[in-house]
């Protein structure tokens, strides 16, 4: 008969208790923090319910993209803040990835200047709070710039002023808008998949070089033809200024602005650092047989440094891009409603902390998760074949 | 040359089909005007110099009003160092009681203190984590008082710097083992363990820190036992030191992959327990892997103690925006966000050089 002392001894019993007793601490204080939600619940006479959701919402929303006014639901105004949350993290992702890849090309240029500058930028941005910059922007946009009669002009038809930015935006005239949209639709996912190094080579392996322009071609015609058999009209709409204030084209408001300039000019900085890390992981003997083929240098950085790179590149990527849409919870700062900002203000008209809190971790999980998934999946498409 | 390297003919022979071609080094000119794109570059940054440098002298010296007592001076001028001059005390202190101030003061002085003398890797050791401990028990005492004569001041009216470099170091300190338990968990054979800090590790991660900080501010209430109702100060803590456990357990995570499973498994050989193994071979080797990264989450940290505005707290940030409300001046803001970011600047850059130093440092003596 064992004893129970080597019972204790064997490593497989061990683990077991180990872990039962790991589980029973971790369900105990979850019990007992449910336990303590109840009491309180109750003792504040409230109860958990999420019927709350269809009721009307009954507070404005100062910017939203699809239709919203304050009779509609609850649930509605959660998706209108989604919604908002995902439009700045998109643009901010895009404009800085852009803009990121410059300021590292910058940062590794001989040019002294060059070098200076971007080096000065990236550790002054890295070293300073983000909510510190944002801030900054926004009360510069508001204060500093010209008032709308005097509005500062970049280029004809972009306006900025303390109204905000007014961009010329063009309308779609016709009963055919979404055959239009499609065809636009179409062509965005062409273009994505001449991207996406895995179908560029399917497409140019089976309708060889001229593959990805025949597509490209192909979508240009559905969206033309489109156009001129329902006697489309795409006419443009420029903000001018009626009274004191602009009409037409396109107006983004300071906040949204500012939100977009803030993160922009942060998440730059972070993101050139992670193109500089993968472009310098790049060997140096790249460079130079590229050089030695007779490549100019664009072309040995486009044809070769880059695909290399971008194996380096990608897992870093994926999680500033991560870092990218939490960070637009910062919004509350400006007063842009985003999905953080209004569960807010939600969870203050409703009185549901619980149930507007748990709604809206879920939402962020989903698309922390989902990021994250689409960037595995890019991750392994660009990923040396066969694993390391 | 040739008649220094050629002893032999076979010598100079090797030596010349060795040597690289001479190097052509582009010089000043080449670097500045060498191609069409270096001189677009080099006159773009001298016209862009040209045309900003005399403007923002103008307005950060020439114009600048530096001692006046009432906000009406700084209409129509330069910047407003006035401004920082007359207000410094309640950004850097927050709504602390005036007479009291010396008090936040000293723990400024504590922490840079404590914080220069936690350097030199040489001085790293049970001693210094004493000292730490007992630093924060002093500043706790001398923000809070109600001890040894000192006045108390509840937490609401804590403010400034101190609250930013207490939330900052504390949350830290505090999730450091939270952390180590976290990484060792999801390394670990047993389902359940890895399970939960996955679990645990992920939802974290995938919160924004704002979002954990309202929740905190709001929820703790509802989650604790009627008596226990949590000041902002703590609430914020909490959310905090939960934030940067799932962030610093991804970096622990990331040393101990480094430690090969030789040691651990020559650690069984000797029969020493998992336990041991763990607190005196691994962990040991995969903090010491991780120490440069690790101060960059002290960064990271700083950085993010700026988001506390949410719940209320008086922090760096919110009591500069305090100080802007003041209608008796003209809201200098980007004076005052300017100096505020310097002090950030500051605190987060010596860091990161610190970090760089000692990557280079530790690199070389302690390396495999």
């Amino acid at each position: 008969m064992r004893s129970l002392r080597t019972l204790w001894y064997d490593t497989r019993i061990r683990a077991g208790v180990l872990q039962l007793v790991l589980a029973g601490l971790v369900v105990g204080t979850i019990w007992w923090l449910i336990n303590n939600t109840i009491t309180n619940l109750a003792a504040r006479g409230m109860n958990v319910s999420f019927a709350f959701f269809s009721q009307a919402a009954r507070f404005p929303i100062s910017e939203h993209v699809l239709d919203y006014n304050p009779s509609d639901s609850f649930a509605w105004a959660f998706v209108i803040g989604l919604i908002n949350t995902l439009l700045v993290s998109a643009v901010v992702i895009v404009l800085s990835t852009i803009a990121g890849f410059l300021l590292a090309l910058a940062r590794r240029s001989r040019h002294p200047l060059l070098t200076g500058a971007a080096k000065t930028y990236i550790e002054v941005i890295r070293n300073t709070p983000l909510v510190v910059h944002l801030l900054f922007w926004y009360l510069l946009l508001i204060t500093a710039l010209p008032n709308t009669r005097h509005a500062f002009q970049p280029l004809p038809h972009l306006f900025l002023s303390t109204r905000g930015v007014f961009l010329p935006a063009f309308t779609i005239e016709g009963q055919a808008g979404w055959w239009l949209l499609s065809a636009l639709f179409a062509a965005a996912l062409c273009v994505l998949a001449t991207i996406i190094p895995a179908y560029r080579n399917r497409i140019a392996r089976h309708a060889g070089p001229v593959g990805p322009f025949a597509v490209i071609a192909a979508a240009a015609t559905l969206f033309f033809g489109a156009w001129l058999a329902e006697g489309l009209s795409l006419s443009p709409d420029l903000p001018e200024l009626r009274g004191l204030n602009y009409r037409g084209g396109i107006q983004l408001t300071p906040e949204f602005s500012a939100l977009i300039l803030g993160l922009v000019v942060y998440k730059t900085a972070f993101i050139a650092e992670i193109f500089r890390g993968g472009l310098n992981a790049v060997g140096h003997g790249q460079w130079e047989a590229g050089r030695a083929i007779g490549l100019k240098d664009r072309d040995t950085l486009r044809l070769i440094i880059l695909p290399q790179a971008l194996r380096v590149i990608v897992p870093p990527m994926a999680s500033q891009y991560l870092t990218a849409v939490k960070n637009t919870t910062v919004a509350l700062a400006v007063g842009y409603p985003d999905l953080s900002g209004i569960v807010g203000t939600v969870i203050n008209q409703s009185g549901r902390a619980l149930e507007g809190f748990s709604v809206m971790i879920v939402i962020y999980l989903v698309i922390s998760l989902s990021v994250a998934g689409f960037m595995n999946w890019y991750n392994g498409h660009v990923a040396l074949k066969g694993g390391r | 040359m040739s008649a220094v390297i050629s002893s032999s003919p076979i010598a100079s022979g090797l030596r010349s089909s060795i040597l690289p071609p001479p190097a052509k080094t582009p010089g000043i000119r080449g670097i500045f005007f060498g191609t069409l794109v270096s001189s677009f570059f080099t006159i773009l940054g001298i016209a862009v110099i040209l045309t900003l440098l005399p403007r923002v002298l103008d307005w950060a010296v020439f114009d600048a009003v530096w001692r006046v007592d009432n906000g009406m001076a700084c209409r129509e001028a330069g910047a407003c160092w006035a401004f920082i001059a007359a207000k410094s005390r309640l950004i850097l202190f927050g709504i602390y009681p005036l007479e009291e101030q010396w008090r936040p003061q000293i723990v400024i002085t504590i922490f840079l203190v404590m914080a220069l003398a936690s350097l030199p890797p040489r001085l790293w050791g049970r001693r210094l984590v004493v000292a730490w401990a007992i630093t924060f028990l002093v500043v706790i005492v001398l923000m809070g008082g109600g001890l040894f004569g000192l006045s108390a001041v509840p937490t609401s009216a804590w403010g400034g710097l101190p609250v930013t470099l207490l939330l900052a170091s504390l949350s830290l300190v505090l999730a450091f083992p939270m952390s180590i338990a976290l990484a060792v968990g999801r390394r670990s054979n047993l389902p359940i363990a890895r399970y939960l800090s996955i679990g645990l590790i992920e939802i974290i991660r995938g919160t924004p820190l704002l979002s954990l900080l309202f929740v905190a501010s709001i929820l703790m209430p509802l989650f604790l036992p009627d008596g226990w109702s949590p000041d902002k100060l703590m609430r914020a803590l909490v959310a905090l030191t939960i934030f940067s456990a799932a962030y610093l357990a991804e970096v622990v995570r990331g040393g101990l992959q480094d430690v090969s499973d030789g040691q651990s498994e020559a650690a069984r050989a000797l029969g020493i327990s998992w336990f041991t193994t763990m607190r005196k071979i691994v962990i040991p080797q995969a903090l010491r892997k991780v120490i440069p990264p690790l101060t960059n989450t002290l960064i990271v940290m700083i950085k993010n103690t700026s988001l506390v505005f949410v719940v209320g707290l008086f922090d760096l940030l919110s009591s500069t925006r305090a100080a802007l409300a003041d209608p008796n001046w003209p809201s200098p803001f980007a004076e005052a966000y300017l100096f505020i970011g310097f002090i950030y600047f500051a605190l987060c850059f010596s860091t990161s050089l610190y970090s760089a130093w000692l990557e280079k440092y530790l690199g070389t003596p302690f390396s495999r």
